[in-house]
């Protein structure tokens, strides 16, 4: 197994070593040195710069020794709520920080970075963002003149995001766009204008006096420093020059989807000591989220990101159309239009491994359905369209298809009669499934679903089970 | 382009200065390798590497007094020899008209400006190239690789955004095959190496490529941004198994960041590393040096080297 992510990693690693520590009383310093070296090689693993490592390692083994363990908790409970707190708070404390808008408008939101580090795509997210749900009038203006179609790129995005964008003149500096942006949002009444800039490196004397006096021209409010979630020790020092050369406010991290979700996040932090204020969660412009530390250190400890999934779930699905679903299901009455619906709600919320990956204790698993995803979405899709060649009838009873309807559906599906009957099959046994379920409660799913892992393949039975609109609710 | 070569030469440097200071040296105790293991940490060599390389280092010098110059010769030789294996150099095959050069990695890693620059290398050896602008999905990502065409010469395929990429490479290599072009580089859209929708569709691609022409991509090269941690291990296991990856290209070694995780890799993995890119400018690409990389990595660790035996030296 890689080192695949922090969070992975950390968590695997450390219940390891906490599940030895049973003895109760004191922690020894024994006991914490022996769950600290692990923490510490845990932590490197997932590429949390080493001087952070090290800083982070010496708090915790202060807090830790000589702590009294309850007698409610064992010790590695003990340490590993200790572990997890220290993480809350090298991550910034508990909840969220916002934007800062608080300023006389246009307010100057500036992006600084490493090349390909997604500035572009964030001022796109960022704009969307205040545009749609803080209702702000965002400029959007480029003032990368070193990458090749860089400002056509951010003016497709605000096009994309419905905001403005600067046009572009050619033959400009940074400093003279990042002026005429600002005039522009003063004369056309713009609350926020975003300047993006080059991607440069941090040892590159010239691009970094550049910068510099972009800042000086336009006092931004926010510097915003964003930073690929995958970067490995060179964090610190990108960290570290860009913060004394243009004094950063916030952070973000781009590509969290990934699966290397962290490590970078907790040395920006140490270094910067500014907040990670946004995350980047996928490709389209709606993919941006806040960032809580608690939750991170949750998903650190093995306790899962329950609170991110339930987000989510409660954003994108549809609670009455889950509800009734869920009602369906209780009462046996699940039919084909509802396995339909689940689909719909599935595709909604992303690849199945990710929404696995934030459930506790499904690490494993995630890998496993990861390889499969790509198998299972050609097989959602197919379902759908097999579904949609069916008349209501059909759909409601399943039992009245025969040969030459299901000829029929698999012509109009563009499938082949064998799928038809493939679909009804693996429908017939989610059915079985969900009486079970139903029978079992929430605690039995689990065991359930480890067991399934072993058994069924791709899209195998439950697919459409789980993913209901009903979760939120439980 | 400073960083990497200016790395590179200030530890060669470094080391003839320090030939004359034969006074510094220090006694390597286990707390002294500590010190080095956590500066190729520092390095992206990622823990079990850095121990690995430390632990060649422990039989051959461990009670030892040592120079700084030692420490970087030694460190280096031990690295060098993890790198040369993997140190092969691009040489498309021309039987193939085309030689179909698919060209995938993460996002933002510098795909397209790599293509840019490999164009021009081939086009300075007097081959024909030809561009496929397959990043239909992020925004202008076509105009950006037809300004490199534009800047080397050669033509640059293209498609409606949000088209679809597998036809377009079909229809690349297809007008690269009419036109007699020597090599064609085919530009993928940036994908996390777990989104297995979008892994399936690279899949694709190929697939269709095939049925044009069954021994197509004659290479697969897997572009690596410098700054990648730990997690390249996962892009180069995943992208391999998906796409059979070739080869692999190392970009924006001109920061602040070491590359030491191309260690790792080689160790993992074994594949070619062909290329390293070193700046922005068409010409900034390099072949890979086992010797040079594994010098450009110690260059910087042998600060920690030098500061180590001076600081002993001080401290007496």
């Amino acid at each position: 197994m890689g080192p695949s992510s922090l969070f992975e990693s950390l968590s695997g690693k450390m219940s390891g070593v906490f599940e030895g520590l049973s003895k109760r009383g004191k922690l020894s310093e024994d006991d914490v040195a022996e769950a600290m070296r692990e923490v510490r090689l845990a932590m490197l693993d997932a590429d949390v710069a080493l001087p952070v490592v090290r800083d982070f390692v010496n708090k915790v083994r202060e807090r830790a020794v000589g702590h009294e363990v309850l007698e409610s908790i064992s010790p590695g409970q003990a340490v590993a709520k200790i572990v997890n707190d220290a993480l809350i708070d090298a991550l910034g404390g508990a909840g969220a920080v916002p934007l800062d808008l608080n300023a006389p408008a246009p307010v100057p939101i500036l992006m600084v970075g490493l090349q390909g580090s997604g500035k572009t795509t964030t001022s796109g997210k960022i704009a969307l963002r205040l545009s749609q749900r803080d209702r702000r009038k965002v400029l959007l203006a480029s003032l990368d003149v070193q990458r090749p179609a860089a400002q056509l790129q951010l003016q497709q995005l605000a096009e994309r995001a419905g905001v403005g964008s600067l046009p572009i003149v050619s033959g400009e500096g940074p400093v003279q766009i990042a002026r005429r942006a600002l005039d522009v949002g003063r004369r056309e009444g713009y609350d926020v204008v975003i300047l993006d800039t080059a991607g440069r490196l941090s040892i590159d004397e010239a691009l970094m006096q550049e910068v510099r006096d972009v800042r000086e021209a336009t006092r931004p409010v926010e510097t915003l420093l964003v930073v690929d979630a995958m970067t490995g020790q060179d964090a610190v020092n990108t960290a570290q020059r860009f913060n004394e050369a243009v004094g950063i406010t916030g952070v973000v991290m781009s590509r969290m989807d990934g699966d290397a979700r962290g490590g970078a996040a907790l040395s920006m932090r140490a270094v910067t000591g500014a907040p990670i204020k946004l995350v980047g969660t996928g490709e389209k412009l709606e993919a941006l989220e806040e960032f809580y530390p608690e939750r991170v250190a949750g998903r650190i400890l093995g306790l899962g990101d329950i609170a991110g999934l339930v987000e989510r779930a409660s954003e994108t699905l549809d609670h009455e159309e889950g509800e009734r679903v869920a009602k369906k299901m209780m009462a046996g009455k699940f039919d084909l239009d509802d396995y339909a619906s689940q689909l719909r709600q599935i595709n909604k919320m992303g690849s199945i491994s990710g929404i696995m990956g934030m459930l506790p204790g499904m690490g494993k698993m995630k890998d496993i359905l990861e390889s499969k995803d790509a198998d299972a979405v050609a097989i959602f899709r197919k379902h759908q369209a097999i579904i949609s060649s069916m008349t209501k009838d059909e759909r409601k009873t399943p039992a009245i298809l025969k040969a030459s309807r299901k000829k029929r559906i698999a012509a109009g599906s563009g499938t082949t009669v064998q799928d038809v009957n493939k679909l009804l099959k693996q429908f017939d046994d989610m059915s079985t499934m969900m009486k079970r379920i139903n029978k079992m409660g929430l605690g039995g799913m689990k065991k359930m679903l480890s067991g399934l892992m072993s058994g069924a393949g791709p899209g195998g039975a439950p697919g459409g089970g789980f993913g209901g609109g009903g979760f939120p609710r439980r | 382009m400073s960083g990497f070569f200016s790395r590179l030469k200030q530890g060669l440097s470094r080391s003839t200065q320090k030939l004359n200071a034969a006074l510094n040296h220090r006694f390597l105790d286990e707390s002294a390798l500590e010190d080095l293991e956590d500066a190729l940490i520092a390095a992206d060599l990622g823990p079990a590497v850095a121990a690995r390389v430390i632990a060649g280092f422990r039989t051959s010098r461990f009670g030892r007094n040592v120079t700084t110059e030692e420490i970087q010769e030694t460190l280096a030789t031990e690295i060098a020899r993890v790198l040369e294996p993997v140190a092969i150099p691009f040489e498309p095959d021309f039987s193939h008209r085309p030689h179909v050069c698919l060209v995938v990695g993460v996002n933002g890693v510098g795909k397209t400006t790599t293509i840019g620059k490999m164009s021009k290398w081939f086009r300075d050896q007097g081959k024909s190239v030809m561009m496929v602008a397959g990043d239909t999905f992020r925004a202008a990502a076509v105009e950006q690789l037809q300004v490199w065409g534009e800047r080397t010469g050669a033509p640059v395929i293209a498609g409606k955004p949000g088209g679809d990429a597998a036809g377009l490479a079909f229809e690349g290599i297809k007008r690269a095959r009419e036109t007699g072009t020597d090599i064609v580089f085919v530009d993928t859209a940036g994908r996390l190496h777990n989104k297995g929708a979008l892994m399936e569709e690279l899949a694709k691609i190929i697939r269709v490529m095939k049925k044009f022409d069954d021994t197509a991509p004659h290479s697969v090269l897997l572009v690596l941004d410098a700054t990648t941690g730990q997690n390249a291990i996962e892009q180069v296991r995943v992208f391999r198994e998906m796409v059979n990856v070739t080869g692999l290209v190392v970009t924006k070694l001109d920061g602040s960041a070491r590359g030491g995780i191309v260690v790792a890799l080689a160790e993992a993995f074994k594949l070619p590393v062909h290329l390293v890119g070193v700046g922005e400018q068409v010409e900034d690409l390099r072949p890979f040096s086992a010797r040079d990389y594994a010098r450009g990595l110690v260059g910087g660790s042998g600060d920690l080297a030098a500061r180590l035996v001076e600081g002993e030296t001080e401290a007496r």
